[in-house]
């Protein structure tokens, strides 16, 4: 294993090798030779639990603290009109994709698999995700530019407030990987195309 | 209207970049951000003697007697390596206002130190409650004898750990948020009763938060008129700003090669990445983006020397303009590079970062739209 340091400075990806590893017979799931069908199936999945419509909805409650506390022309930003304005836009798209997933989920209770449609969720819910740090990063204004460090056994020196800002930029970074990983979004695009739209 | 450039700026752009492609290759940055002082003493002191630092000043105090277009010139190449060292706090804003504003004796004191790349300097301006706005002041300076007497503090000062002086915007009559009564000094920071506590930055800089304790400073540190210095203020930040967008257009430029080189290399489904049609309009688009904002950073350019009015029209449009097509850029750089573009041993994610480090400092595309429709 060889850690992978992404952008935000994180680590919690890795280079996994395997090299002539032994694997009992009976760790094999299921028959051989169809993993590939298998693990589309659990993709459609993973791919609408990628709405992340709960974590979204707890982030954007965030960002409107963020919003509170700071300061734009002598008042909360929160009230300043353009700001709001995007803040709101984000939340009707969120409450669009929330009722989305109910009818999907209505779907599913009637025993239907989920289909093409995942793709949706994982496009929209990582679109928003991805607007959710874009606004917190906006809110925050000039401690946007600071770093948090990795911190170390020992470390004891103060880091710049506000704290709610310490991270806001390593969020902001950290989620643009979040419209490549599970399937591309274009590769969410390609599929809607072909399973649904029949192009 | 005649946009090509003169000879010697032709040559001034060849001799910076043959300099940072022989100096600061990816290596040496990486080396340069993880050492103990985060900038390189040394390079600094060869951008002295290439005379980059220079450019923008006077004959008699040993400047070449350049304009603007050659610190365009100069931080677009230094945007193409993502240099790091303080030229925009350095030059640009405490030497364009001493320039500006400073006296006789202030210039004869600091221009040459700063020329010959003796002293380092930074502008304190930003506070906690002010965000982007530059007469947003609850520092104070009150008359003392002689003197003046600080009290407040001054957050994320960009390059400040470095600084041997800074520049201070302190209020010295009116309220909070008053355009009157705004006041700058320089101020040095070995002095005591100054806590500057340094920090790195997402984009491999150092900033600080910096507390003024009753600092006494004298009379002669006061740069331009007591209570009129905003609008000295607003002309270096929109100097700045100008310089931060053709920085931008250099690194943009940088990092749609590379996506372009990316797309043409790797394969995904049997093809490369440059044969899916979706992804050949998006770097079509990443191309647009970069001519336009390469415009905007040349109209601004050209403004600097114009009116108030139309140099403050032309830098928030370039903010906004520059900005949001650095967003896109560094975003879809990271998106066309897939996993290996959330890689940190890759060089797109050093440049999107310092794409998003300008769009906040002086201000966001939002910030600055709205000032656009206030001057325009």
């Amino acid at each position: 294993m060889r850690p992978i340091i992404t952008i935000d400075g994180v680590h919690e990806v890795n280079d996994v090798f395997l090299d002539d590893v032994r694997v009992p017979l009976e760790n094999c799931i299921g028959e051989e030779n169809r993993g590939w069908d298998y693990a589309k199936f659990l993709l459609g999945h993973e791919r609408t639990s990628m709405a992340g419509t709960a974590r979204s909805r707890r982030r954007l409650a965030q960002l409107k603290l963020i919003a509170a506390n700071e300061v734009s022309s002598g008042r909360p930003l929160i009230e300043d009109d353009a700001f709001a304005r995007q803040v709101a836009r984000l939340e009707i798209e969120l409450t669009a994709l929330e009722i989305t997933e109910l009818r999907a989920l209505s779907a599913a209770s009637r025993g239907e698999q989920p289909g093409g449609q995942a793709s949706l969720f994982k496009i929209k819910g990582t679109e928003i995700q991805q607007r959710l740090t874009e606004l917190a990063l906006e809110a925050v204004g000039n401690y946007a530019l600071v770093n948090r460090p990795t911190l170390r056994h020992g470390d004891n020196h103060p880091l710049p407030k506000p704290e709610y800002s310490h991270i806001v930029t390593e969020e902001y970074l950290n989620a643009r990987k979040k419209s490549i990983y599970g399937g591309s979004n274009e590769i969410q695009r390609n599929i809607i195309a072909k399973a649904i739209l029949g192009l | 209207m005649d946009l090509s450039f003169s000879d010697e700026q032709v040559l001034l752009r060849d001799s910076i970049h043959k300099y940072l492609n022989a100096k600061y290759d990816t290596a040496a940055r990486m080396r340069i951000v993880a050492s103990a002082e985060g900038y390189s003493r040394e390079c600094w002191q060869e951008f002295a003697e290439l005379g980059f630092l220079a450019a923008p000043f006077a004959e008699e105090y040993g400047g070449l007697g350049s304009g603007a277009v050659e610190t365009m010139i100069i931080m677009e190449e230094y945007g193409r390596r993502l240099v790091v060292e303080p030229f925009v706090e350095t030059v640009v804003l405490a030497g364009g206002l001493l320039r500006d504003l400073g006296s006789e004796d202030q210039r004869q004191a600091f221009l040459p130190r700063i020329i010959d790349g003796s002293d380092l300097w930074a502008l304190a301006w930003a506070e906690a409650q002010g965000r982007h706005d530059l007469h947003d002041i609850s520092l104070r300076a009150e008359r003392d004898g002689n003197g003046y007497r600080l009290n407040g503090s001054k957050r994320v000062v960009v390059g400040a750990p470095w600084a041997d002086r800074l520049i201070v915007s302190a209020r010295t009559a009116g309220g909070q948020r008053d355009r009157r009564g705004i006041s700058l000094f320089i101020v040095d920071k070995s002095q005591s009763g100054i806590d500057c506590r340094g920090y790195a930055t997402v984009d491999g800089r150092r900033a600080a938060e910096i507390v003024f304790d009753d600092i006494a400073i004298s009379r002669d540190a006061l740069v331009g008129l007591e209570g009129e210095g905003l609008s000295g203020l607003e002309r270096a930040v929109d100097n700045a700003i100008a310089a931060l967008c053709a920085e931008a257009v250099g690194a943009m430029d940088e990092l749609n090669r590379m996506t372009r080189d990316y797309a043409r290399l790797r394969k995904q489904f049997g093809a490369p990445l440059a044969k899916f049609q979706v992804l050949q309009h998006r770097m079509v688009d990443m191309f647009i983006a970069y001519e336009q904002a390469l415009s905007m950073t040349y109209l601004t350019t050209l403004a600097l020397s114009g009116d108030a009015r139309e140099r403050a029209k032309a830098a928030s449009s370039a903010k906004v303009q520059v900005g949001e097509a650095a967003k896109f850029v560094g975003q879809q750089a990271v998106q066309i590079h897939g996993g290996m573009g959330m890689s940190d041993e890759l060089e797109v994610g050093r440049y999107f970062k310092r794409l998003t480090a300008i769009n906040v400092q002086f201000g966001t595309p939002d910030h600055h739209l709205g000032r656009y429709l206030q001057v325009a």
